[in-house]
């Protein structure tokens, strides 16, 4: 990849401690990682590890009680509400387990919703939404609901979201986490296809079989970071061409 | 988010869950309509008073026998019999600020003519008096001085007795029993309502003041003098005026108290207005209690939607929204609700007062105000008891909003 010169996260000694009444829980306990743009890092750790608070702080939905943190340049890690905010909306993209898009509300206007937030006006909203829900597969379904759309459908809606403010990196936590495996395999397919084109995504993962996409595997023991390796990806693509069409489905290769 | 947004968002969230949104609003429609009805039959109330007061004569003062003591108790409760028509020539001559001044008596009598008979007050005046109360003839003519003069037994009818004693036939020219006496009707006075203490003023009798005194009450003296100043702004000084002329020809003592009282309309208006006002205060009042309990219902429902709706919100500040994004989003939530609510209320609230105002014969004015006041208690309930869910929704972490099930 080219342009390593300048990364997109930077943390130095990130720490994050939880106050539970009486009891501090030191969920990250020194933390130093560089993620270069264009990379396509797995977060990997068993629960407890550390690796969702180090997913919340790199995702600017929380602030280290002591670190360093630069996204794309800018210290970040003093900001307050709603400066962090601002942050979130300008330069990152969120993927979830659950989907997490709204209610009773169609896929188009789900993607609009950080424009919305961005003070973008309704015509570039809208040409700017559905040009992602194009390229993430969703042409014509623009107007379905949630609920009219299957799991890997929404999880596209999902990503589209995220990539609409052209955002400088894609979080995504447990993205296949409610998925069947060959879905999964679709929505790894679309990240790497993304990836590809220069998008920078940082997965997080407790599944091997989802890290193996990922061209660089940072695994967490304990608020530290254990292991970081770069790694050769597999192609979720060829992997789905493997698979016999329309397959009974439960194994995953 | 610019407000069309915001509203949209808001409209949505609430067709979402229609029988809870029906039910919160049904408690502002209930509390806005009380407001208005309550404030708009007090309003007309007002108008009806103000009505009344105009209707009592033009600039007018009212001169009666008996000193005020204090805030308006008056000591003998005219008991002293002390004005006569010496009294009011001296009011004619010597103030140039009356204008007019008409000296009246009165008695209640019973009334005969053919076989119907009736029981009335009959007001003993001169013929300034029709112009000091801006009353007119619906029929016939007045009495002039001459009648004054002699004494003649000569009566002008109010609409109610000649209504009673004259159901289908014309007053004018016939004679009327009053007490053993027979009078002449010369005329009938035009309708005129109400007075402000809910008298019906068409209940009256008019007759020249000294057959009222002579052939009546047999007396000499006169209970009270009516007075009309030269113009709205010289009440005031027709008053110290009257005030003098009277004080020195009643030979009180400079520094003691006056043996009579001067009131103007003003006052009276007044006093009757203060008291519409306090009743519209008392009756808002009691209608905002049922506007406060609808309010708490929108708090109530608030609550519980920031709760549902958690996640939502985690999702809304993942993606860049503010925590003043998320505020707006429910306050917006609560004000449309309140209007929702309270426009229907509005109208409501007019229909009933409408229906009191009618019922009771009042003017009732259609006041863009009344639905502007509507619109502003609906957006303020909105907003007061819409805030503090707002606010709680506003300051929830991402992180824990996000992780909510």
């Amino acid at each position: 990849m080219s342009g390593a010169d300048r990364p997109i996260v930077r943390v130095e000694g990130l720490v994050r401690n939880y106050q539970l009444g009486e009891v501090t829980v030191h969920a990250l306990r020194g933390v130093d990682l560089t993620v270069y743009p264009g990379e396509f890092i797995a977060i990997m750790g068993a629960s407890g590890s550390g690796k969702s608070t180090f997913m919340n702080l790199v995702g600017c939905l929380d602030r280290p009680t002591r670190g360093r943190y630069l996204l794309d340049g800018e210290d970040v890690s003093g900001l307050e509400g709603d400066r962090l905010a601002a942050i979130r909306n300008r330069k990152i993209g969120f993927v979830f387990q659950g989907f997490n898009l709204l209610p009773r509300t169609t896929a188009l206007e789900n993607v609009e919703l950080p424009l919305l937030y961005g003070g973008v006006g309704a015509s570039e909203r809208h040409r700017r939404s559905l040009e992602c829900l194009r390229a993430v597969g969703l042409a014509g379904r623009e107007h379905h609901q949630p609920t009219q759309l299957s799991g890997g459908q929404q999880q596209r809606v999902a990503i589209a979201r995220a990539l609409v403010n052209n955002p400088a990196l894609v979080m995504a936590d447990e993205p296949t986490g409610n998925l069947d495996s060959r879905t999964s395999l679709e929505v790894m397919d679309l990240l790497q296809d993304l990836n590809s084109r220069g998008m920078t995504i940082v997965l997080v993962t407790h599944e091997p079989d989802i890290s193996r996409f990922a061209s660089r595997i940072v695994r967490f023991r304990d608020g530290r970071v254990a292991e970081d390796a770069a790694h050769d990806p597999l192609s979720a693509h060829q992997v789905l061409l493997a698979m016999p069409p329309e397959s009974d489905d439960d194994t995953a290769t | 988010m610019d407000t069309l947004v915001l509203v949209r968002v808001a409209a949505r969230s609430l067709a979402q869950r229609k029988l809870r949104s029906f039910l919160a609003a049904l408690g502002l429609v209930v509390g806005v309509a009380s407001v208005v009805t309550m404030v708009s039959a007090g309003q007309a109330a007002k108008a009806q008073v103000s009505r009344q007061i105009e209707g009592l004569g033009t600039n007018l003062l009212l001169v009666t026998p008996g000193a005020v003591v204090g805030s308006g108790v008056r000591s003998g409760a005219g008991g002293k019999l002390n004005l006569s028509l010496t009294d009011v020539e001296a009011i004619r001559g010597d103030c140039p600020s009356a204008a007019v001044a008409c000296p009246t008596v009165r008695a209640s009598v019973p009334l005969a003519y053919a076989n119907r008979n009736w029981s009335a007050m009959i007001q003993g005046c001169s013929p300034e008096y029709l112009q000091i109360r801006s009353w007119s003839l619906a029929s016939g003519a007045p009495f002039g001085a001459e009648a004054v003069r002699s004494a003649s037994k000569v009566c002008l009818l109010g609409q109610a007795v000649a209504e009673r004693l004259f159901p289908d036939e014309d007053a004018v020219g016939k004679s009327v029993r009053i007490r053993k006496l027979i009078f002449r009707v010369l005329g009938v006075l035009e309708e005129k309502g109400q007075s402000a203490s809910g008298q019906d003023q068409d209940d009256i009798v008019l007759a020249p003041f000294t057959t009222v005194q002579r052939a009546i009450r047999g007396v000499t003296y006169i209970d009270s003098i009516l007075v009309s100043a030269v113009a709205p702004d010289r009440i005031e000084a027709a008053r110290e005026e009257i005030q003098a002329v009277l004080r020195r020809r009643h030979k009180l003592a400079s520094g003691g108290p006056d043996d009579f009282t001067v009131r103007s309309q003003s006052e009276l208006g007044e006093m009757a207005n203060q008291a519409a006002s306090i009743m519209t205060l008392l009756l808002g009042g009691i209608a905002s209690v049922s506007l406060l309990v609808g309010g708490i219902g929108i708090m109530n429902i608030m609550l519980v939607t920031v709760t549902e709706r958690t996640r939502e919100i985690g999702v809304r500040m993942a993606v860049g929204a503010r925590g003043r994004d998320i505020m707006l989003q429910f306050l917006a939530e609560a004000v449309t609700i309140c209007l929702l609510g309270g426009l229907p209320g509005a109208a409501l609230g007019w229909l009933g007062a409408a229906g009191v105002a009618s019922s009771f014969g009042w003017p009732m004015v259609l006041e863009a105000k009344s639905f502007a006041l509507a619109l502003g208690f609906s957006t303020a309930t909105g907003v007061f008891f819409g805030i503090y869910p707002a606010w709680r929704a506003s300051r929830l972490d991402p992180v824990e909003a996000l992780r909510y099930e």
